[in-house]
Order: C-alpha cells, then structure tokens, then sequence
C-alpha cells in the first residue's frame, strides 16, 4: 500500500492550514514555510512521476473502500506530469511573491497553498463528483487570490471570473448528475465501463452529459467563445498569481484529455469522439484570436494573456487532432508554454517597475537604467514564444506540425499555426523594440535594479524553453509515452477496477 | 409526478438564468442562488422519486433510497453556500471599489479597461 | 567534432568580445577576431579533404520523433561558404573596429556579428534539413538584432523589424515547405534528399513544396517583389551592411537554391519561377540602383540586382549556369562587401552619403579612390577582373540556352539591358564622388582615413585582381570543388579564362559598356524621365502603413469582441450549454422519454410545487424591487427544503433549512448596503435576447430531468446499504457516505468554505462602506440597533442552540444530523448575538481567533483521516467500536466522527469569521460620524 499518489495533495493540505494557524508569525516564517512546502512538492512530484513510469498506474483507494465505491486518486503518466509541472511552476512563482507580493494582504500564503490542494487534486482524482470538490477548491482558491491586494481593476475582473465560474459549476452538476442519473456511477474507470456498455436508447442524456462537461471544462480552459474573461482577469491579477494561473486554464485542458479519451475515447461505441469533432474548429479559431489579441495588445501583460489564448487554442488543437502523436505534441507544448508564460507574466512585472510610471505599456518610456538582464530575458522568452528556433516552442511547433501532416488536417492547421505564428513574431518584435529600444526623451529613470531573487525566478521559468529544447529527446519520449497511455483506456479501467468489473 | 417534478426544476433554472443576465449584482446573485436550487434538485433527483422511505438503517427495513444523491447534494449545498457568500461581499466589495452596483462597475468600465 | 567546433566557436565566441569589453573597444575587437581567426583556421585545416574530394559529415541525435539531427557534412558547396562567411567575417570585425565611434557599444556589436556567423555557418554546413532551419531563422533573429544596432534612430528599429517580419515569415514558409519535402523523401537528411530527387520531382506534392520553399529563398535573397526590407535594412552601421549583403544573409537564400539543385531544379515550374523572378529582380534592381542619391542605397539595389542575377542563372537549372552562379557569388561577395566598405569610409570621412553633395573626392582621398574604383569596375564587369569573368559565363550561358523562341532573343536582350544598368550606375559611382567638380557643403572636410580602415578594402581588391588576371591559378579549384557539389554530378565543359577570342558574349560585353557609359553621360535626362513618368514606389513603406493599420484593427476588433460586459460572457456562456446540450438531444436518435411510466401527482404536492413556482417567477419578475424578490426567494429556498422533506431526504431538508437561514441573512446584509432597487433597463431585444436564452435553458434542463426520471439505471448504492453498518458504523447512511465513503469530497468542501471565509476577510480588508441611513422609501433605519427584548431572548436563547447542535453533531452518525446541520445552528444563534447585541457587545465575550477555529476544524478532519495511516491503512480510513462510558452507558462511536467534529468547527469557524470581519467593517464606518 504505497501513498505516493496523496502525497502531492495532502502536503500543500496541511501546509495551508498550519500557515493559517501561524497567520500571527513573523512574515519571514510563513514565507519560509510555504517554500518549503511547495519545494516540497517536487520530490513528491517526481517520485510519483517515476513510479508511474515503473510501476504503471497509482492506484490510491481513500478509505480503504474499494472502487467504483469509495473514491480513488489514479496516478498515471499524465497526471503526474500535471503534477509535476504545477510544483515547478509554483515554486518560482511563490519565490517571486516572497519578494513583497504576499505583504499586501491577508492569508496569502496559506491561500497558495491550497490554491496547490486544489489543482493537484483535481489533477489526481479519478472520480468524476471528487474532480467537481477539486474544481470548487482551485476555484474559490484562485478568487480569493486573483482579488488579493485589491483595487477597482481587479474587484471587476474576479467579479467577472467568479460569477462566470459559479454558471460553469452549475453546469458541472447538472453534467455531472446526468452522468450519474443514466449510469449510476461517478467513478471514471467505472463510468468507461458503463459508457461503453450503454444501451443506444440512453445515448442522448449521456451525450447530453458529455458535450455540458466539455463546455464546463472549455470555459476552464478559455476556449473560444468562452474565454473572453481570461485577458481582464490575467492582466490584474498580481504578477506571481498571474503566472501560477498560466496553469490555471490548463486544468481544462487537463480535464479535456482526461475525460475524452478515458470516458468517451475508443471503446465508447457510437460516443467514441464526442469532443473532438467540436474541439478541432474552436481549437483554430481560438488560436486565431489569441494572434489577433497578441497583436492588438498595447501593454505587455495583455501580450502574455493572449499568447495564454494562444496556447490554450494549440494545445487543443493537438488533442482535437484525435491521434497518439497530435496528443504527444500537446503534451510537449503544455510543458512549454505553461512555464514561459508563467515566466512571462513575472518579467512583464519587473519590466514595469524598472519603467516608472510608464509600466508595461508599449509605448516609449523613459530609458530604463538597468535594461540588460530583462532585455536578454525578453528576448529569450520571445523568441521561445513566436515559436523560433532554437527554443522549445519551435520544436512543439514542429511537432504539431507533423502530427498535423501524418493526420491529414495538414491544410487547416498549417496555415492557422504559421500565420498565428508570424503575427506573434512581428507582435513581439514591435514589442520588444518599443520596450528595449524606443527611447523618449528625458533622463533615464532612478528605478533601483531589478530585485535579484525576483529576476531569478522570471528567468528560471523562462530558461526552461532552452533546457526543453536541450532535452526535448528525453522530453519527448515522455510525451509520447503519456500519449500512449491515453490511447489505450482499458488499462486505465483494468488499473482502477481490477478483475471484478470488466465491460 | 416525474413532469411535474422537470417543470418546477426547468422554470426555477429560467428564471435563475433570466436574472442571471441582468447588469446589476444583486439581481445576479439572486440568479445564482435559484439556479443553484434548480441544480441541487436536479442533482437530488438523479436519485428518482422516493416517497416515504426509511431515513436511516434498521433491521427488517427495506425500500431506502439512494443515498448518494442525497449526499452529493448535501456537498453542493454546502459549497454553494460558501460560493454565495463570497459573491455577496464581493458584490459590496465591488459596489464600494467601482462606486456602482453595475456588474461591469458603470459605464466608465468600457475606458478603463486598457 | 572539428566540424560542430566550427559551428559552436562562433556561437558561443560571441559571449567573449562582450565580456573582453570592459578592457577596451581594441580588446574586445582581438577578441573577436580571434574567434572568427580561429573559425577560419579550422575551415583550412578541412580544405585538403574536401579538395580530395571526399565529403566530411558528423551527426549527433538530437530530436529523434522530429527526425532533427545534429548533422553537418562539409562538401565543396559548403566549403567555398565557410570560407567567404569567416573570410570577410575577419575582415569586416577588423574594419568595424575602426569604424565606430566612441559612444557605440562595440562589445554588443561583435558578439552579434559571431552570433550571426555561427548562424551563418551552421546553415551552409548543416545535414539537416530541420536543423538548417534552425539555424536559418537565427540568422533572421541575429540579423534583427545587428540592423537595429542603433537603437535610438527610428528607421534601425523599422529596418529591423521588416527584416525580421520579411525573413522570418519567409522562414515559417521555408519550413511548410521543408516538412513537406522530408515527407516526400522520408527523410530530413539533406544527403538522402539529395539523393532522391527523381522521386521529389515526380511527387504531386512537389509544387506546393517548391513554391512554400522558394517564398523562404526569395524573402531572405532580396528577390522582388520581397526586396524592399534590403534598403531599409541600410540603416544599419556600414560594417553590418557590408557583411549581410555581400556575403551572408542574402546569400543564404542563393546557397539554398544552389544546396537543393539537384533535388528540386529541372522542371518547368522551376524553370519558370525561379529565373523568371531573378530576371525581374535582376532588371529592377538594376535599374533603380541608378536613380539612388544614397551612396549605400545605389549599393544596395546593385545587390538586389546580382542577386537576381545569380537566382536567374541557379533558374535555367543548367549544370552550366549553376556553375556560373557559384562563380558569381564568389566575385560578388568579394567586389560588394570591399565597395561596401569603400562607402563606409566615404561617410565616415565626409559625414554624408548624398551623391548630389559628394563630389571630387579624389583630391582629398586618391588611395581610397582607386581601391573603389577597382571594385566598382568589378561591379560593371570591367575585364580583367572577376566581375567580368562571371558576366561572360553568364552571358554564354544565357546565349546557348534553347527552352523557348521567345526566350532564345529575350534573355539575352534583358541580360545585356540589365549589364548596361550595372555598368551606368558603376559609373555613377565612380564619376559622382571622385570626380564631377567640388564637393558640396559637406559637414567635415574629408582626407585619408586611418590606415587600418582601409586594409580589409586592399586585401579585397586585391582579389578581385587576382582573380580576374589569373584565375586559373586563384579560383579554379575552388570553384571546381564547389560547383560539383552544387551540380551533384559530372561537371560540363566550362572556362574561366580571360580571352575566349572575339566572342558573342564578349560582344555583348563591349556593347553594355559602352552602353552603360552613353547611359550614365544622358543620365539628367534620363532622371527628369524617372520623375514624370514612373511614380515612387516605397514598399518598404507600404508594409510599415500595413502593419501600423493592421495593429490598429487587431486592437479595435479585440476591443469590440472582448468588450467587458459580463452580460455578453454569461449570455455565450449559456448559449454555448443550449447549444452544446440541444445538439445532443436532436442528434441522438435515441428516445428522450424513458421505460418507466410517470408516477401519480398527490394534490399538496401538486399545491407545493405551485407555491414554488409562483415564487420563483415573482423573483424574476419583481426583481427591481429588490426586498420583494428577496422573500419570494425565501419562499422558493423553503418549499425546496419542503421538497426534499417529502421525497425521503430529511438530511438534505435540514440542511437547506439552516443553510436558507445564514444566506438569508447576508442576502439582507447586501440589501442593507446595496442600492434597494434596480433602475430599469431599456434596450428590449436585450431583454427578449435573455427570454430566449433562459428560456432554452430551463427547457433543455428540464427536458434532460425528465429524460432522466423515466430511465431505470443501476446504482452504487446498494453497496453502501450494506456496508453502512459493519463497514461505517453507522445507520445514518447519507451521513455515513459524507464522513467515510466519500469523505474525501466533504474533506475539500470544508475546505471550500474555509477558504471562501479566508477570501472574505481578505476582501473586507480596509473595505468602506456606506451605511445608508434611510430605505428606498426614505424611512429612517431604527436609530437603536439592539432592541433589549431581541437580545435578552437571543443570550438565553444561545445555550439551547448550543446543546441542540452538540446533540445533533453527536447523533449525526446514525440519525439525521450531523456535523453541518449542528455547525450552522451554533451559527446562526450566535449571529443571533451579533444581530441582537452587535459586534462591540459580542467581540469581547467571544474570544477567539476565527481563523484558528477555522483551521483546527480542517485540521481535526484532516488528521483523522491522516491517523489510518499511522496503521498503514489509506487515508480516511475509519475504524468504530461501541465502548462503554459510565453512567451514559454504551455509546456508538466511530472515527468518523472525529471528521464530523472538525466539520462542525470548520462551520462555526467560517461563518463566525465572515460575519465578525463583515462587523468589524460597518462598526468602523458607525464610529465614522462623516460617514454619516
């Protein structure tokens, strides 16, 4: 009875709560605490990720009661990937707030780290009502968060996000009752089962069931027409909550993958495929309008929240593709863009303090006095971001690509992909030449240097497209193993259920 | 009793959804708590209809009814309520940041956006 | 290894001249130099094997699911370009660090200038398709950064990023094209591509990847109609330009052509795209070279034109002309950068690049002079040098070449047209600034520059002497080696003499010299001719207003789309569900309407259900009077607990019942301090759009409810009957699923709402409201906000809802009840003190951190659930006995509800907090008289 699979939900757990009991400590402690809890993570993490690899599934029966019962925690490659990326992600971000973010308010830390119990939760369940708690979990976490420090701009954006998200709960439950209604389990592997074996007079409520889970999980992951709320929300959020979001919307892709291709993926009969045929068109049009954002931005948080858009747009893309190797790509890409514009939305910050009064706004400021270390930076994260060699985004590019070519949906996706990616390019480059070049007149700003540790971990997050593309061999291989696993849901099913319940 | 039982939860969720897409918070929130009874009874009744079964365990009794729903909803309750609450300060919170009760904060909102 | 070194030493060479800075512009200039001196040494020490004819290849696995290789093969080809890239490299390194100023950053400059060789050199080297774009696109990123080096001018940062948007998007052209070509041959190796090109040739795919990877060819070689981001990348310091446009960047586009020869050339799409671009390329650039004013600018059209030029002979896809073209690309790359440089001086000298202004140079600098000088007559093609000699090949090749009548008198008229053009604007150079009277009002008086200035200008001058008096004994070989890697087979009869004898070709040369002088002596008339009859075409800046509309249209449709409004975002979002759920529901052809048949309606739940409705549809439509609506709401949370009541939940009633308590009494909270009613709104079809909508809604949700009542389906719950008892020791069963089987949700419930009380009392940090004195109606709020009977009643009132609570959370287990229900009725009597008493009565007589409270409730649950472990069990895992307490006697008890208890405190906890922080805020503001 190995209880690795809990580990990365009950550490943050805890980790909360003791933060909320020691609220009166000196700030210095709680900071203390909450790095070494999220440091924390990546052991955990990692170890789960090879177990998984080892050992295959992590199966983790809460309460000792036996599946489809009691609710499981299944540890497969993808959620340990999840994982694995919410804790690097995270502690960068936390080390970022720990420079004067979390002194704006109350309960920041304790907050992050249950803001980390909810994803990770909600990455490792595997049971469809516990993935909804989760989803609340994250959820009333990330409002709480997205409004902390206050002002007006971020009061309307988390009004916007918080009752938004209250419809999409609603509509999880009645999704989520449907399922049970007609099959009469919550368990995902059961629910396979059960989906599979359905008699075709039933198929209406399931799909019915299915196509409002994939609306839920769209509006999560900012898919379009439902992701409108994302730019707002990204942009005032603080910096370091910003980035921790670039996972946010993730969690619907998450949700997206895991649903579709477990629930309703090959062996659903007449449901097998429910979500992609939807996806593919939205997937494009979604990557259409993070260009044409990205473009259009005139600061250069706005910049980072569409290329969030954007990505979400690629990603889906990948998994609308419906194949092994367009899902691998995804997965390649997921790592990338999610720690880039975790990275991004952090130098956007220090960017703008360096610049006075004229912020991230892309417009001429007064010469910066310290431009070096964030211009290479810049310059980095935005050739990684336009999708250029030598950096990883190029080779998720690729892959993509090709997955797209070996799929045979080369002529819509190419052109989409290449064109959104040239308008990045050249939105970029107008940025970076404001930013870095454009000079108006006046003395140079007496801002004080970027704060080091501060720096440090924008750019650990944007070094991470380099060492991606250094280790993209291994990377990859990763990916594609994940993908494999995807493709093949019985295991899944044989891992939870076991010998007793078989289609 | 099963129509009757779709129409109350079908009306409840349109009128919940009408005030839902009204532009003043307090209508919204008054939206979201009947669409969240429309859901919670939605989600009761994926349990069916039971009358007059047994409330708890006892011997020689049969006939309960399924007690999952019950308990899922009772979890949704208890998250709605908090989910409520927030909405309910948040919609003060707003009301005194943006000096309006306008879900996007008054008409000025538009400008102020970039 | 030796290969990959020659690649990587530049590239990560270029950190060191930035570093080697802060000793001195000279320190980082060895520094730099010696890195490109290295470089070239290194490229020598592969000359004996590749001249042996062998090709030296080196490949490590980088990418395998990509098919990208680290792979790189030197062959002639290569070899002939790593020499000019490192060559005029050093030379221009040299050259830079005597052409700019002290205030120029000059470790910035060099370390991009390595970048971009390495950039460079990788191209020409790599075995890899995918990995020569890799590098590709680095010269379009480097290139960015060195046209830009002057920052603060306006037109470096335009010239810069047209380069970057021209190139790059070129790149992303080059790279459909290439995945497409790696598909057709199965491999990204260069070496398999090229050796399949039968195979490409016959492809039906193969003119989409030809067009797809010329795009890329044609915008990094400057071809028209893409030549326009070559001019304006003249903004950048001269030293850049001579190295970009004579023997790099732009030559990457030709090396392409030339490295892909033998796998794509030979077909009549070929034939025609390629030298039907570079001959309009060739006679545009050539003709509005002489209409330059700009010194560099006439340079740089002269590039565009020999570009085409060179892209024109690769297009007749002769094994001769392909021979030809390399020939040229090595004169040019030699006669451009020296000419480049040659201007360079002249600036810096004068401070001008205006032919109008510079005149007679040549009394003030006679040296420089005749260096450039030579090099322009390279340039026209002048004999005995090496423009001449490529001319020559280009003019026999052109001569014998048989496709098409038309074609036989065409391209030799257009090439002659196009040769007596170069020699005019030669001319104009030449007879411009060394001669044609006085110079005028020039901002410095000019005199020979520094000497080093001027050595990298001799050394290439003198190759384009040697070369054109002996080229047997200097090029040949070369040129051999590099010609038969471009062909890919046995090379055809060709001479590189000087003297052919009187020749068609030499004729032809004869007349375009002559020609081109006429031209350049009736050039006024000709200028006044330019003027009226073509108008100014300025690409350049039609692509600047294109971009600048584009940006601006981006930004308003973003604007327009993403608008702000919530009621837009909430109506998509239903919208999407009706779409999403209806779809489904007339799509599937399965019945909607189950098996089972509908049960009987009894009359008072028929009565309910109407109250219900009622209800509801009030609070919809007396929503603006917002305390009406609040009741109706009550109504409608009441008869739902009713409901729950009378279909078998009696958990479930109470709970609501409690929960409609505590959210009722927010509800007022927000009505107290909201506006007390809502003004109308008037746009109509808004309000018949949103009728629509939730109407939709409600049926297709009512619609999936009945669908799903009239279904029979098989649940879990069986099991939990049965287990409640042995296996959850407890005969509450509802209750024992929320504690044990699936503790796990209410686990991250109660955390839900630890965190929503957290979130709250963040939000109502430094929070000011305004108490508002008066209803809607104008009535005065009672001045006394405690009336004593309310708070006598409410403090006797507290204990009994106390031992109430501790009985209900007690028997929760096994009778309806249970840690929630308790928690909220402790709550509610104690906002009861709160309401009765007010915060500043309650605060002291209630000391407790809420927070604290708050989090030992999650706690408690938490650690239960944690004890299992201790006894290798999984979390939660609970355990029950029934021991034996005296007096009480026998009472049942499980670990459970040790999980309740925590449920109990997390409730208490949470509720307490939001109402004290929400007391804290309004007793502030009561304190504040001028809130008033």
């Amino acid at each position: 009875m190995s209880h690795l699979a809990i580990g990365p939900v009950l550490l943050p757990f805890l980790a909360g709560l003791v933060l909320l009991l020691g609220e009166r400590w000196p700030l210095a402690w709680q900071r203390a605490l909450g790095l070494a809890a999220t440091a924390g993570l990546w052991p955990l993490a990692l170890s789960l990720l090879a177990a998984v690899a080892d050992r295959g599934y992590q199966v983790y029966a809460l309460g000792d009661w036996p599946p489809p019962f009691g609710i499981v925690l299944v540890a497969d490659r993808l959620s340990a990937l999840m994982v694995t990326l919410t804790a690097i992600l995270a502690l960068f971000a936390l080390l970022y707030a720990s420079r004067g973010t979390d002194a704006a308010g109350r309960h920041f830390h304790s907050l992050f780290q249950l803001q980390l119990f909810g994803l990770n939760g909600a990455f490792l369940t595997g049971d469809l009502f516990n993935l909804f708690v989760f989803f609340e979990v994250l959820l009333i976490a990330s409002y709480a968060l997205l409004l902390y420090g206050g002002g007006a701009a971020r009061t309307r954006a988390g009004l916007h996000y918080v009752v938004l998200n209250l419809v999409g709960s609603s509509l999880f439950l009645i999704a989520a009752g449907l399922l049970y209604g007609v099959t009469g389990t919550l368990n995902l592997a059961d629910l396979a089962v059960r989906v599979a074996a359905l008699a075709p007079e039933d198929t209406a409520l399931v799909r019915a069931g299915g196509l409002l889970l994939l609306v839920v999980f769209a509006l999560k992951g900012a898919l379009l027409p439902l992701h409108f709320w994302l730019p707002a929300a990204y942009c005032s959020a603080s910096a370091p909550v910003a980035a921790l979001f670039a996972v946010m919307t993730k969690v619907g892709v998450y949700a997206i993958i895991r649903v579709y291709t477990l629930v309703f993926g090959a062996g659903a009969g007449t449901l097998a495929g429910l979500a992609e045929a939807w996806l593919w068109p939205l997937a494009l049009g979604t990557l259409m309008m993070g260009a044409v954002g990205v473009l259009g931005s005139r600061n250069l948080r706005r910049v980072a929240a569409y290329l969030v858009v954007i990505s979400v747009g690629t990603l889906l893309a990948g998994v609308g593709l419906g194949t092994a190797p367009g899902l691998a790509a995804s997965l390649y890409y997921l790592l990338h863009t999610t720690l880039l514009t975790g990275g991004l939305f952090l130098l956007a910050d220090v960017i703008g303090r360096q610049r006075g009064e004229a912020g991230d706004a892309l417009d001429p400021g007064v010469p910066f006095p310290h431009p070096l270390p964030p211009g290479l930076l810049f310059f980095g994260a935005a050739v990684a971001a336009a999708g250029m060699p030598p950096l990883s985004g190029y080779l998720g590019k690729l892959l993509l690509l090709q997955a797209a070519l070996a799929a045979g949906q080369a002529r819509w996706l190419w052109p989409v992909v290449l064109g959104g990616g040239l308008l990045t390019l050249m939105a970029l480059g107008r940025a970076g030449s404001t930013l870095f070049w454009r000079r108006a007149p006046g003395p140079v700003a007496d801002a004080a240097p970027p704060d080091a540790v501060a720096l440090a971990a924008a750019g650990a997050l944007i070094l991470t497209s380099p060492l991606l593309a250094v280790l993209a061999g291994p990377v990859i291989a990763l990916a594609q193993a994940t993908a494999a696993q995807l493709a093949d849901p019985a295991s899944y099913v044989a891992a939870v259920l076991g010998s007793r319940v078989r289609p | 009793m099963e129509a009757l039982v779709a129409i109350v939860i079908g009306v409840l969720t349109t009128c919940g959804v009408y005030l839902l897409l009204r532009e003043r918070t307090y209508p919204v929130v008054l939206g979201l708590t009947l669409l969240s009874y429309a859901v919670n009874l939605f989600l009761f009744v994926t349990g069916r209809l039971v009358s007059g079964a047994p409330p708890v365990i006892a011997a020689g009794v049969r006939g309960h009814a399924d007690p999952l729903p019950q308990a899922l909803v009772l979890t949704a309750i208890v998250i709605g309520f908090a989910m409520t609450a927030f909405v309910v300060i948040l919609a003060l919170r707003a009301r005194a940041d943006l000096g309006s009760d306008h879900v996007d904060g008054g008409p000025q909102a538009a400008e102020e956006r970039r | 290894m030796r290969l990959l070194l020659i690649v990587l030493l530049p590239l990560l060479g270029a950190l060191l001249p930035a570093l080697t800075f802060r000793w001195g512009r000279s320190a980082s200039a060895w520094t730099a130099a010696a890195v490109a001196g290295a470089t070239l040494g290194l490229t020598f020490g592969l000359l004996p094997a590749v001249f042996a004819g062998q090709v030296v290849t080196a490949a490590w696995p980088w990418v395998p699911a990509l098919g990208l290789e680290l792979a790189l093969r030197m062959d002639g080809l290569g070899l002939l370009f790593a020499l000019l890239i490192t060559g005029i490299g050093l030379l221009v390194i040299l050259y830079a660090r005597y052409y700019l100023s002290e205030r120029d950053p000059m470790g910035r400059l060099y370390a991009q200038l390595l970048l971009f060789m390495g950039a460079m050199l990788g191209i020409v080297l790599a075995d890899n398709l995918l990995l020569l774009l890799v590098f590709w696109e680095l010269t379009s990123l480097s290139s960015f950064l060195l046209i830009g080096f002057w920052q603060h001018r306006a037109d470096a940062r335009q010239g810069a990023r047209m380069a970057l948007a021209l190139t790059g998007g070129g790149g992303l052209a080059l790279l459909a094209g290439f995945l497409l070509l790696g598909q057709i041959a199965g491999s990204f190796s260069l070496t398999q591509v090229l050796a399949s090109g039968d195979v490409i040739r016959a492809d039906p795919r193969y003119p989409v990847a030809l067009v797809l990877m010329l795009l890329g060819v044609f915008t990094k070689s400057a071809q028209f109609p893409f030549h326009f981001w070559l001019p304006a990348a003249m903004a950048a310091p001269t030293p850049v330009s001579a190295y970009l446009h004579s023997a790099t960047m732009v030559k990457a586009g030709v090396f392409l052509l030339a490295r892909l020869f033998p796998a794509l050339s030979g077909t009549d799409l070929w034939l025609y795209l390629v030298s039907g671009t570079g001959l309009a390329t060739l006679l545009f650039g050539a003709y509005t070279a002489l209409f330059q004013h700009d010194i560099k600018g006439l340079l740089a059209y002269s590039t565009i034109s020999h570009l085409g030029l060179i892209t024109l002979l690769f297009g007749l896809g002769t094994p001769l002309g392909a021979v030809a073209a390399v020939f040229h690309i090595i004169n040019h790359a030699t006669f451009k950068a020296s000419l480049f440089m040659a201007a360079g001086i002249i600036d810096h000298e004068t401070g001008t690049r205006d032919m109008r202004r510079i005149n007679g140079l040549w009394k003030f600098m006679p040296y420089t002079a005749t260096l450039a000088m030579v090099a322009a007559a390279a340039m026209a093609g002048a004999p005995l040098l090496n423009g001449f000699l490529s001319k020559e090949m280009f003019f026999t090749e052109v001569l014998d070449l048989h496709v098409h009548a038309e074609l036989d008198w065409l391209l030799p008229a257009a090439a002659m047209l196009a040769g007596l053009f170069s020699v005019a604007y030669s001319a104009r150079f030449v007879h411009d600034v060394f001669f044609n009277g006085e110079p005028i009002d020039l901002p410095r008086t000019p005199h020979e520059p520094p000497r080093y200035l001027k050595v990298p200008v001799e050394v290439l001058v003198a190759i384009c002497l040697l070369v054109g008096v002996a080229p047997a004994y200097t090029v040949a070989p070369l040129l051999a080696v590099a010609a038969a890697s471009t062909v890919g087979g046995p090379l055809p009869e060709y001479s590189v003499a000087i003297w052919h004898g009187f020749t068609l070709p030499l004729a032809m040369s004869l007349v375009a010299l002559s020609g081109g002088v006429l031209v350049y002596v009736g050039r006024h008339a000709l200028f006044r001719l330019h003027d009226r009859l073509l108008p100014r075409v300025d690409a350049g800046a039609w692509l600047q207003r294109g971009v600048r509309a584009a940006v601006l249209r981006a930004w308003r449709l973003t604007g327009a789309l993403e608008n702000g409004s919530l009621q837009r975002y909430l109506a998509l979002l239903v919208a999407t569900a009706v779409v999403g759920g209806g779809t489904a529901l007339l799509a599937g052809a399965s019945p909607l309407t189950g098996p089972l048949g509908a049960g009987p309606v009894d009359p008072v739940t028929l009565l309910g259900a109407f109250v219900l409705l009622a209800a509801a549809v009030a609070t919809a439509l007396r929503h603006r009077d917002r305390l009406v609506a609040l009741v109706h709401l009550s109504v409608v949370g009441l008869l739902t607990a009713l409901g729950f009541a009378r279909f078998s939940a009696p958990d479930l009633a109470l709970t609501q019942i409690s929960v409609e308590m505590v959210t009722l009494v927010l509800l007022l909270l927000a009505l107290y301090l909201l506006p007390q009613s809502t003004p109308p709104e008037r746009s109509a079809p808004r309000l018949a759009r949103d009728l629509a909508l939730a109407g939709l809604a409600g049926i297709g949700v009512g619609l999936l409810a009945w669908g799903m009542l009239t279904r029979p389906y098989q649940p879990l719950s069986g099991y939990f009957l049965e287990q409640s008892v042995p296996g959850g020791g407890g005969t509450n069963v509802v209750n024992v699923i929320l504690v044990d089987f699936r503790g796990f949700d209410t686990l991250g419930e109660i955390t839900v709402l630890a965190i929503a009380a957290l979130g709250i009392h963040a939000l109502l940090d430094r929070l000011r409201l305004t108490l508002p004195t008066a209803d809607a109606a104008g009535r005065p709020w009672d001045p006394d906000p405690h009336p004593l009977i309310l708070s006598v009643l409410s403090r006797l009132l507290l204990p009994m809802a106390l031992l109430v609570s501790v009985f209900l959370l007690l028997r929760g287990h096994n009778l309806p009840g249970g840690g929630f229900i308790a928690g909220l009725i402790t709550t509610v009597a104690l906002i009861l003190q709160y309401l009765a008493s007010g915060v500043a009565w309650t605060e002291p007589r209630l000391r407790l951190s809420y927070t604290a409270v708050l989090a030992c409730g999650v706690l408690v649950a938490g650690l239960t659930g944690l004890a299992s472990g201790a006894f290798g069990r999984p979390f939660l895992t609970s355990a029950h006995g029934h021991p034996f307490l005296p007096i009480v006697g026998e009472v049942p008890l499980a670990s459970a509800m040790g999980f309740d208890l925590g449920v109990y405190l997390t409730v208490v906890g949470a509720s307490l907090l939001i109402l004290a922080s929400l007391g804290a805020v309004t007793v502030r503001e009561r304190d504040r008289p001028e809130d008033r």
